[in-house]
């Protein structure tokens, strides 16, 4: 059960307490039974309103503190996991973490965000928030698997590059500008997961790949909902509308054929789960594996090139006057 | 691909509503607050002939300053379809209506094929009156275009980049925008062809963590602001004021993050001698064969 329910979640949140209080108690038949009516109840309204979320009850769910990450997709699918660090320029980015592991019994380059989950672990990854040199170790790594031809298994959760001085100066843009035009010619299958918030350069920085997919309640956006309020609105607080007027979610992207497809959660989301969250992850990505990795290279590049090209399609999102 | 195609006199292509050189006689310089004459100052190429302080130049007049004479440009009738239908405190179509009606263009870049020192070359100048010259689909297409005709015809390629970045009303499609130019850009990379950035004031967000920063050369104006994070979303991070300069041309030279600083009435001269050391030649677009790898598929 996570400990940090969302604000959505009262009524869930209610009820927790209430079998808390009956925990407590001297255990009798009765009360086990009324504890085991709780708990049924929680997961139907549950079920509910994750069937219902709004924009911004994902943005919520994305964030959630208790959201798996690469680490617990690598405790539970890719055993063996050897970490290297470094962009052998600078330093090493604790937000991005990257190096090598098993998949199915085959060897792959894992690349991904990590946000940390206490608060000390937090200020160790800089909450997700990456610096120059997290994008250039994770192309360093890339390039690696590219030469001894490892696929590369991305995970994308970041609110966004981080916003500071020394970004500036040692050139954050320049390292995810490179990162974009050096994955989209990686001579290696490429599958990127979108698993928790996708922060616009931030995050597409490493998710160029052959396919697209990404977790029901994930979000990916060209600019956090808070700063989209705050620019046109001048109101931090509509954070809920922008979010509704980003079309940041899983489905309006699928929509857009900004991602291949959904791998979807459980019930309660990816965090109340992990396991089950995994297995979702597992199955999905086994197969887009699977799928790009029957294609020939050069074939595979034409792929990946035409995915990016086509979003933005004459008829669709533009068209041409006369 | 159907191109359309339009052949524009230059003297005819003028200031549109969108420069940032009032209407009036006499414009008063930020730089040094001497008055300037308007005429005097177009002969300058908008440059202050007393302190150099760089005043804004719309696109056409960008392509006006590189290109030798007359350019044919490319894709003029592109327009968005709002996809999103975002609406905040005005909806972005009226807001696209009105940008039409203030620049006279569809969009906020302006791509052109034409000659620089004789040499063939496609050219795309962003437009920031329109929109603050934010990258959409229209804009991305535009010039990952660009970057596709330049591969096609094997000359050199300049994008004059002035962009607030992404455009947030077209949502992660405008997002995605940066990765079908890199996309485009890479091939042209690997095809050995010219790229040259030019950035202007200013270059920042998703265009600067794209284009701007791919280029074989990335050439800045003087004092432009280039950078990736906006000043107030650092300021807010770090809790702390940012030092005199901080993301200006002059800041990035001293990092190492571009390659020089040029004046504009010395631009044209500097990228042609850059466009002649990268193998392009009057009449020969580009001398640099080509490499041994596959022609990537044509687009359709
Ligand atoms: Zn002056």
């Amino acid at each position: 059960m996570p400990a940090e329910t969302l604000d959505f979640e009262e009524p869930i949140a209610v009820l927790m307490k209430e079998i808390e209080a009956l925990s407590m108690l001297p255990k009798t038949d009765a009360r086990q039974s009324e504890i085991d009516s709780l708990k049924r109840r929680i997961d139907s309204i549950r079920g509910d309103l994750y069937r219902h979320l709004t924009p911004w009850q994902r943005v919520q769910v994305a964030r959630h503190s208790n959201r798996p990450g690469l680490e617990d997709f690598i405790q539970r699918i890719f055993p063996n996991f050897v970490e290297i660090h470094g962009d052998r320029r600078f330093a090493d980015d604790h937000a991005i973490m990257t190096g090598f592991a098993e998949y199915r019994g085959e060897p792959v380059l894992l690349v991904g965000h990590v946000k940390g989950r206490d608060t000390k672990e937090k200020i160790f990854r800089n909450f997700g928030y990456a610096r120059p040199e997290g994008y250039r170790k994770a192309l360093r790594a890339m390039k690696l698997a590219e030469k001894f031809d490892r696929p590369i298994v991305v995970f994308v959760d970041t609110p966004a590059a981080y916003p500071g001085i020394e970004s500036e100066e040692r050139g954050v843009a320049e390292a995810i500008a490179v990162n974009l035009r050096e994955m989209m010619m990686l001579e290696t299958p490429v599958i990127v997961i979108v698993s928790g918030e996708g922060g616009s350069g931030g995050a597409l920085g490493i998710a160029i790949g052959d396919r697209i997919l990404m977790q029901e309640f994930a979000i990916y956006s060209v600019i956090p909902p808070e700063g989209c309020a705050a620019l046109v609105w001048r109101d931090s607080g509509k954070k809920a509308e922008a979010a509704e007027a980003l079309k940041l979610t899983a489905p309006d992207l699928l929509g857009f054929k900004i991602i291949d497809e959904i791998i979807s959660e459980p019930a309660g989301g990816a965090h109340t789960d992990h396991d089950a969250a995994a297995r979702n992850v597992d199955t999905a990505l086994g197969r887009a594996l699977d799928e790009v990795r029957a294609l020939d290279t050069q074939t595979r590049l034409n792929h990946r090139y035409d995915k990016f090209r086509n979003m933005g399609r004459l008829g669709f999102e533009f068209v041409e006057e006369l | 691909m159907a191109w359309f195609k339009k052949t524009r006199k230059p003297i005819e292509a003028q200031e549109k509503p969108s420069s940032r050189v009032p209407e009036g006689l006499w414009v008063k310089c930020p730089g040094c607050s001497q008055a300037i004459y308007n005429k005097d100052l177009a002969a300058n190429m908008h440059v202050c002939p007393k302190c150099a302080h760089h005043f804004r130049v719309n696109a056409t007049e960008r392509l006006r300053l590189l290109f030798d004479g007359e350019w044919v440009e490319h894709d003029a009738n592109l327009v968005s379809t709002d996809p999103l239908k975002f609406t905040d405190t005005k909806s972005y179509s009226s807001r696209l209506k009105a940008s039409r009606a203030g620049t006279g263009l569809k969009d906020a870049v302006i791509v052109g094929s034409g000659t620089i020192d004789g040499i063939e070359t496609v050219v795309a100048a962003q437009e920031y009156a329109f929109i603050g010259g934010s990258m959409g689909v229209v804009v991305g297409e535009k010039i990952t275009r660009a970057v596709e005709r330049a591969l096609e015809r094997r000359c050199p390629l300049i994008i004059v980049c002035c962009s607030g970045g992404a455009r947030m009303m077209e949502g992660a499609l405008s997002l995605m925008q940066m990765a079908k130019i890199s996309g485009a850009l890479a091939r042209l990379d690997r095809a050995r062809l010219p790229y040259i950035a030019v950035l202007t004031d200013p270059t920042t967000g998703g265009v600067s963590a794209s284009f701007a920063m791919l280029g074989d050369l990335n050439i800045a104006e003087p004092k432009a602001q280039i950078g990736f994070a906006g000043p107030r979303v650092i300021e807010q991070t770090i809790k702390q004021k940012l030092p005199e300069g901080f993301q200006r041309s002059e800041f990035l030279l001293e990092k190492g993050q571009i390659d020089l600083v040029v004046d504009r009435r010395e631009m044209k001269s500097v990228i042609a001698r850059a466009l002649r050391f990268m193998g392009a030649t009057p009449g020969h677009p580009a001398a640099t064969p080509a490499p041994a790898v596959a022609e990537p598929a044509a687009q359709a």
